[in-house]
Order: C-alpha cells, then structure tokens, then sequence
C-alpha cells in the first residue's frame, strides 16, 4: 500500500504527463505551443463548475471540457497558419496569459481567490485517462495521419506540394492537444479539489513543454519519462534543501548539453526493445 | 489626474523598453528567446538594491546592476546557447529556462522570498510640474533608460560591431564568409542584452520602490508583449511600444480594473500578432519565424 503522499506524487505524474502529451501532439506538426496550461485551466474550470453546479459526473464533464478546449484550439490554431517558428510560440503564450487573467477577473467562479468544492478523485482514475491517452497516442504514432503530422513538421511546403492538407493537419493538432490539456485540467482539479488561476500560469505551460524535451520529442512514451523525471527527480534532491531547485536548473542543463534529443529517441527504443532499427 | 497616470506609465514604459530592447538583442537576431532575461533582470534589481543599501549613489547601483547582469549573460552563452547553436531553437530555449531556475534559486537564498524595501527618503523628493506631480525618481527612470535606448541604437547603427550585429542577423553564413566573427558577435548580443536587463531591474526596483524575486517572470513576460508589438527586429519598435503598453496598463488599471491589465497587453500582442507579425515598426519581411 502506497502513502498519501507517494499517491500525490503518482496523481502529478499522471496529470503532467497528460500536459506532456498534449504538447507533444502540436509539436509533432513542428509547431511549439507555450500557451498549454490556458487550455488546462479552460477544461479545469469547465470540468469543476460541471460537476459542482450542475452535479454531472466527473467522466462526462471531462468529455464536455474537452470538446470545448477542443473547438478554442482550434480557433487559436489558425493565426498558427500565419505564423512559425517562435512567433507562433509567442503567440501561444499570450494565449495562456490571457486565460489566466480572464479566470483572474472571472468572479463567478472565485476570480483569485479560487474556486473549490470538486471531490476527490482516485489514482487509479487518473492513471486510467493518463495510461489511455499514452495508449491512444502511441497507436497513432503508427498510423498514416501521423505520419502525415511529421510529413508538415519535416517540411510544410513540401508536405502541400505532395497533396497533404497542411491546414487540417495544423489546426487539428492544435484541437486535439487542446483536449487532452483539458482532461489533465479536469483531473488536476479533482486531484487537489481546490484551483485557482496561478496554477494554470506560465510555469505550469513550460512544464509540460520541458517533460516532451526532456524525455524526448521524438517518441509518445518520452512524455511518460519527461513526466516522471520532473515530478520525481525534486523530492529526490530534497537532501539539498535550499539548493535542490539550483541543483534541478544544473541538471536539466546538463542532460540538454549531453542529450538534446531527450532522454529517449527512436534508436535507444529500438535496442530497448531488442528490436532493429528501421532506420 | 489622466496626465499623472500618463506620466506613472511613461516610467512603467522606459522599464518595459529597455527589457523588451534586452530580449530583442537575442530574438531579432538569433530566433532564441533567452528565457532567464526574465531573471538577470531580477538579479539586476537586487544587485542594485544591495548597492543602494550600502549607502552608495545611485549611479554605482545601476552600473552594478549592469555588469552583474552582463557578467552572467556571458557566462550562460557560453554553457547554454553556443553548444546548442544547432539544435531545434526548443532546446537552447529550455538550457537558457534552466539558469532561470538557477538564478532564481540563488536570489532567494541569498536576499530571502518577502519583498525587500527601498529605503523611503529616496521617494520623498517630488517635483510639481502644473497639475502634475513626478517623483525625482520616475526622472531618473526615465532619463536613464532614454540614455541607454540611444546607446544602444548608436552602437547598432553607427559603429562598426553594431554592423556585423546586423549582418549576422540578417544572414549568419553569409557574414561569416565575409570574415564577421559570428561566435564573437553573438557574445557581444548576449552582453548587451544582460546589460539592460540588469540596467532595467535596478530601474523597475526604483520605480516600485521594491523588488521581490518573483518579479523576473512577470515582468519578462510583458516584455515579450512589448517586444512583439513594437516589432522584434528593430530598435525603434520597443523604444514606441514600451511607453504604449506601459501608458495602457496603467490606464486600464486606473480606469478598467487591475485584472483587465494582463488582457489588455497580451490581447493586444495576440492582434498584433495576427495583423501585423512583423510589429508597429518592424521591417516588410513576410516570412519571419524559423522551423522548430
């Protein structure tokens, strides 16, 4: 039987790793979204006003959150048509800013003060949305739609030339990560039965950008390693006290010197799981 | 009173100014946000405080601020940014968020996490000009990032460094096949921008009249509005999109409510994003943005 506090730690895994994913999917279009935690906090406070005021259960008022996140990122997917690059990072990040400082204004729903009242919900109940959306993305991975998605990645003008509906492919990337950040909202609101407009910040949308790089850009499961580093290597470099968030900064700078692809890449899949590289 | 809060945003707009000019250096020329900007600009505001608390002029402080900064600008070059030169531009942007967190730690450690105060005497000198009231201090704000603003564009557009700074922002390879020291250049662009950023923090603290490690993020963050909206590949954008946004959020906060003033801003760079990318007074070029 696992503590509280192991069972915390394992709940932010799941939740940062849902973040993680839904990061990785606009990036596989070559489109980097620093504005992630705003779709978080969009399905944060759908999914707790769903299930507090209208006392849905928590199941469909994930589903409905994300179906909105989902329609607003593909609204903000489309100036992704007119810009690249870091502009479109850019861009992305004033969106988060903008959420949180909606939700800041926002009185209905606490405003700053936050807004509480969720229940709580199980481990196992977010490890199930957070395994199914890994699952989901790693049987993707392997169809024809993904390819596609690195096809507009690798080079978009080329990707057109040969027929391929860049636009679809581009705002759809942005839908669907928009969803998934929505569903780890949801959970994270049921987790800590308490949010505010702080948690969905800046730091949180870099958070889930750092756990795809870390782990690496190039492969679903990545995000899984990503996660699990971010959550875990803290409380591990606990025994420095003060310094541990130094002695965090140094490492994550040296694994990015020593390993810019991420911790994990197609090839060190391959030989894990003794299989031979296609490439 | 609409003139007082005019003249509170023109000092809140020389700050935001010299930090979005700060990250322009970097991102006008090299594509890479340098997200510790944010922090040297912080780490420049406590080092400036630590001067003035020593009783020192004012002068010293800014200068203290400033190569502080800059010393630390140089040093993250060359561990976070040269040896990932070639990498997707995510990475050098993650290395560069690692001295953020670093930088961050180390300030908290040393001066504490609660705000520290500026000793009062150094507002109490106000000067009447008609309906309006200026603190010596919004004129020193003022005075001295106006001061920087022009140095720095002199040394862009008159000298030669400032020549190769341009070159190598238009066309890296190209430059260098005409003997422009890329790699030196791109030190050059990093000193300069840890120089006014830390130059900004001290600044940010006078205007405040304190400071608290928690500012770099916030601060950084608007600057990057700044930035975008003035136009990232010129110096004259932030030098007109600083006061705007500053003038903006000011008046927003007075007239609309302290929570519209992050809407405001970041709606603002979300339109100026969509109908003018290039920013207010940035160049014609159409494709700007490089692959991930």
């Amino acid at each position: 039987m696992i503590s509280t506090y192991e069972a915390g730690l394992l709940a932010d895994v799941g939740i940062l790793l849902l973040g993680a994913l839904s990061v990785y999917i606009i990036l596989a279009t070559g489109q980097l979204s620093l504005g992630n935690a705003g779709f978080m906090g969009i399905g944060a406070y759908i999914a707790s006003f769903l299930t507090v005021e209208l006392h849905w259960p928590l199941t469909a008022a994930l589903i409905a959150a994300a179906f909105v996140a989902s329609a607003i990122g593909v609204v903000v997917g489309f100036p992704a048509l007119r810009l690249k690059g870091i502009y479109l990072a850019m861009a992305t990040l004033g969106f988060g800013e903008m959420v949180r400082s909606f939700f800041l204004g926002f009185e209905r729903m606490g405003g700053s003060a936050g807004y509480r009242g969720m229940q709580h919900v199980s481990l196992g109940y977010i490890w199930a949305w957070a395994a199914g959306a890994l699952l989901l993305v790693m049987t993707l991975e392997r169809s024809r739609m993904w390819l596609e998605m690195r096809a507009v990645h690798d080079d978009e003008t080329a990707a057109g030339l040969v027929g391929l509906n860049t636009t679809l492919t581009k705002i759809g990337a942005f839908g669907f990560g928009g969803a998934v950040a929505a569903i780890a909202g949801g959970l994270f609101a049921h987790q800590y039965v308490y949010i505010e407009p702080a948690n969905f910040g800046f730091e949180r949308s870099i958070d889930f950008v750092l756990a795809v790089i870390l782990g690496g850009s190039t492969v679903g499961v990545g995000a899984l390693i990503g996660a699990a580093l971010l959550v875990l290597l803290p409380e591990w470099l606990r025994f420095l006290t003060d310094w541990r968030l130094a002695a965090f900064g140094v490492l994550l700078i040296l694994v990015l010197l020593t390993r810019r692809q991420g911790i994990l890449d197609r090839a060190l899949l391959a030989k894990l799981t003794l299989r031979r590289s296609a490439s | 009173m609409l003139l007082q809060q005019i003249v509170n945003g023109l000092t809140l707009g020389a700050v935001y100014t010299l930090i979005a000019l700060s990250f322009s250096l970097v991102m006008g020329m090299l594509s890479i946000l340098n997200l510790a900007i944010g922090e040297l600009f912080m780490l420049g505001g406590y080092l400036g405080f630590a001067v003035i608390a020593a009783n020192m002029p004012l002068a010293v402080a800014i200068v203290a601020g400033m190569l502080g900064s800059l010393a630390v600008a140089v040093v993250i070059e060359k561990i976070a940014y040269e040896p990932l030169r070639n990498a997707p531009l995510i990475t050098p942007m993650l290395s560069t968020l690692g001295f953020s967190i670093i930088l961050q730690n180390l300030v908290t450690n040393v001066w504490g996490s609660d705000p520290l105060q500026l000793p009062t005497e150094l507002f109490d000198r106000r000067i009447s000009l008609g309906a309006v009231n200026v603190g010596l201090m919004q004129i020193v704000v003022i005075a001295v990032a106006v001061i920087l603003v022009g140095a720095v564009a002199f040394l862009i557009q008159r000298t030669p460094a400032g020549r190769a700074l341009r070159a190598v922002a238009e066309n890296r390879d190209v430059a260098r096949l005409l003997g422009v020291s890329a790699g030196r250049i791109t030190l050059l662009a990093f000193a300069l921008s840890g120089a006014l950023a830390g130059a900004a923090g001290v600044l940010i603290s006078l205007h405040y009249g304190a400071i608290t490690p928690y500012i770099g993020v916030d601060t950084g963050l608007k600057a990057i509005a700044v930035m975008v909206i003035g136009g990232a590949t010129r110096v004259w954008g932030a030098l007109l999109a600083g006061p705007l946004i500053g003038i903006a959020e000011v008046l927003t906060v007075a007239y609309g409510g302290s929570q519209m003033r992050d809407l405001v801003v970041y709606g603002l760079m979300i339109l100026i994003l969509l109908l003018r990318p290039q920013g207010l007074l940035g160049g014609a070029r159409s494709d700007i943005g490089q692959r991930l």
